[in-house]
């Protein structure tokens, strides 16, 4: 439990002060292994354009089990640790938390002395999590103002409900459920909040049963994974409010709020749309006291000959783009689509949030076109988990997207890469052709040194 | 009035500004909820029920030194309020974080007075006055309730005046002036300091006859 004399650095009151830190000069990354043979691992690249080592990965840590299957990941704590109402601005951003989605432990992981190398110095059990929450599988991870929260697909046995449980954020000992009153909520996937509105969104995916063996065509056809998206009471822990996208709209992932605390409206990815395998994102904002939702992008599949399509789309003779992760700068501006299908990422301008306006696009492998990069031979895989710099410069992505799925996608398997993306002022989105790294496993999250688009909360605007 | 009689009024007024300097005791919440709305209104509207809360927190003990001065010896006053100085700042010093629970940055005029009640409670706010309390001379009026709680009320209001005025100041100059970018390097970790101060108290209340 290390304390400081002056707030840790990386703290900044407003995203808008966020948005002026130095530049990142490490990231993490997790990698896994999907025949669980090797262990699954944190590794840090380095990124500092300055350094001997930069666009090497540095330093890998194994982690001490095999079949972990890292995921999502994130801070022991952030700038949320300013919020007025549980301040505690000397405690240190410093363990990664990182849970294996299949073995439901988290890795509590010390980035200091040597942020270089960082190590182990906790694991939370499975056992501890289910006993303490009845939940298991963690998967997102948030440094909120009063503990860390982790959501969970569901119960240790692979049903549900999915949910929330709560960190100590000094001890990581599990302080229990998040829920008080969860209303008609059952699936869950991604969380997070308007910390100036007292209110917490959470998305659906599916159970643990319903994702573990890749995508289901029967519970899928008959519209049973998530198209809801639920407004919570974060103080008071109540259900508040269920927004349905409608039945046809297929896995309702990642949730991204305006980081600016004043601003009530946020983005959501949709994987994809039963009437024609379209993908979108939809805009959720205040309304008088009600929440509303509205679609705001629709990216359509792209016809495609069945020769070149696996299994799981031959049928539809078309490639879906699966909107599987996006992204939004801290001055909640720019907005960016990852479509793992295609293989596109598209950025767009939000500035006004109810009409995105396209501004630019990178095409990366895909199940078809697999492009390559900087003109290269082909990639598979396509843009995923996607990561930005807090100044909003620096797009980092890489290419997996969740084992099971991955084989159903890109049955010949999925090659990782890491790739950074360069954003310029006007909108312009384009490949670094110094940048590219290979990884022997496959890569999913990364997050970079002090923070980024995606770590950090705020109270102040 | 005397040095003698004036110095637990210096000392309340003192620790007044102490605990309105610290951004933990709400300040910072105020000028947050003014942030929030764009309304300097909400920054000073906010001040009024954190300084209830604080001063609800204070009278709590201050009556509760007043009471038990009737009831038992001064010296084992003495002894449980430095002994209960020692515990919570020995407490402060194991969970410098420990929060109240279920607070957001809505919580209505109510929930803010609670908070402050709790926040203030919770550091010993309230306690860290004992021996200025005990200097006072509530124990001589035992005869007369209405003069204990009289002089209770007005320790208080002095020690919560002397905090609202240094909590309305900063939080003025704060959201006009000067933006939240210098808490990054001027918010001190004051958690050892206030853990020192409850532990002094404890000693001077113990040890001062």
């Amino acid at each position: 439990m290390a304390t400081l004399l002056r707030p840790d650095p990386t703290f900044y009151p407003s995203p808008r002060l966020a948005g002026d830190a130095p530049a990142e000069t490490l990231a993490y990354m997790v990698t896994f292994d999907p025949t669980a043979q090797s262990p699954d691992a944190l590794l840090t690249v380095d990124v500092d354009p300055s350094s001997p080592s930069y666009r090497q990965v540095v330093n890998k840590l194994d982690m001490p089990n095999l079949g972990d299957e890292l995921h999502h990941f994130g801070w022991n704590a952030c700038s949320s640790a300013l919020c007025p109402y549980a301040p505690h601005p000397h405690i240190e951003r410093r363990y990664l938390l990182v849970p294996g989605l299949r073995s439901s432990r988290i890795y509590v992981i010390d980035t200091k002395p040597d942020p270089r190398r960082p190590q182990i110095v906790k694991t939370i059990e499975p056992e501890e999590i289910a006993k303490r929450t009845g939940y298991s599988r963690p998967h997102t991870l948030h440094c909120g103002p009063d503990g860390v929260y982790v959501s969970a697909l569901g119960a240790p046995d692979g049903g549900g409900p999915g949910g929330i449980f709560i960190l100590d954020h000094d001890n990581f000992t599990v302080k229990g459920r998040f829920e008080l009153d969860r209303g008609p909520q059952f699936l869950a996937y991604d969380f997070w909040w308007h910390l100036g509105y007292d209110v917490a969104l959470t998305s659906e995916w599916g159970t643990p049963k319903m994702i573990e063996d890749g995508v289901n065509g029967e519970l899928l056809l008959a519209g049973e994974y998530g198209h809801h998206l639920h407004v919570w009471d974060l103080p008071r822990r109540r259900h508040k409010q269920a927004l349905d996208l409608g039945a046809e709209q297929q896995m309702v992932l990642e949730l991204r709020p305006a980081h600016d605390p004043t601003r009530a409206y946020g983005f959501v990815g949709v994987v994809t749309s039963l009437k024609d395998l379209s993908g979108s994102v939809w805009l959720w904002y205040l309304e008088g006291s009600r929440w509303a939702v509205k679609k705001v992008i629709e990216i359509p599949a792209e016809p495609a000959d069945p020769s070149l399509l696996p299994p799981v789309l031959q049928p539809f003779k078309a490639v879906a783009p699966l909107i599987t992760d996006i992204n939004l700068s801290l001055d909640d501006r720019w907005l960016y689509v990852s479509a793992w299908g295609t293989g596109e990422i598209k950025r767009y301008d939000v500035s006004d949030p109810f009409s995105p306006r396209e501004t630019g696009s990178v095409r990366l492998g895909g199940i078809v076109k697999r492009t390559g990069w900087n003109g290269s031979g082909q990639l598979n895989g396509g843009p995923q988990m996607v990561e930005v710099s807090r100044d909003g410069r620096r797009v980092y992505l890489s290419n997996s997207l969740y084992g099971s799925w991955d084989a159903q996608f890109y049955p010949e398997g999925v090659e990782s890469w890491l790739v950074k993306l360069d954003a310029d002022e006007s909108g312009g989105l384009s490949v670094d052709p110094e940048f590219f790294i290979r990884t022997e496993q496959r890569a999913h999250q990364i997050h970079l040194e002090g923070g980024d688009a995606s770590s950090d909360s705020y109270c102040y605007p | 009035m005397s040095w003698g009689e004036a110095w637990p009024w210096l000392a309340l007024i003192g620790l007044g500004a102490y605990h309105g300097v610290n951004p933990g005791m709400g300040w910072l919440f105020a000028v947050g909820r003014g942030l929030q709305e764009s309304s300097r209104r909400a920054v000073l509207g906010s001040l009024v029920p954190i300084a209830v809360g604080h001063e609800m927190s204070i009278v709590l003990i201050l009556l509760a030194i007043g009471l038990t001065q009737q009831l038992v010896p001064p010296h084992t006053v003495r002894l449980v309020a430095a002994l209960a100085l020692v515990a919570v700042g020995l407490w402060t010093l194991a969970r410098p974080r420990a929060h109240p629970r279920g607070f957001g940055m809505r919580v209505g005029a109510l929930g803010l007075v609670a908070w402050s009640f709790l926040m203030s409670s919770a550091h010993g706010a309230g306690l860290m006055l004992a021996p200025v309390l005990l200097g006072l001379p509530v124990g001589d009026h035992f005869s007369n309730p209405s003069q204990l709680g009289l002089t209770a009320a007005l320790a208080a209001t002095v020690h919560v005046a002397a905090m609202v005025t240094v909590m309305g100041v900063l939080s003025v100059v704060v959201y006009e002036k000067l933006g939240l970018g210098f808490l990054r390097r001027g918010w001190l970790n004051l958690d050892l300091a206030w853990t020192t101060v409850l532990l002094l108290s404890g000693a001077i209340t113990l040890f001062s006859a």
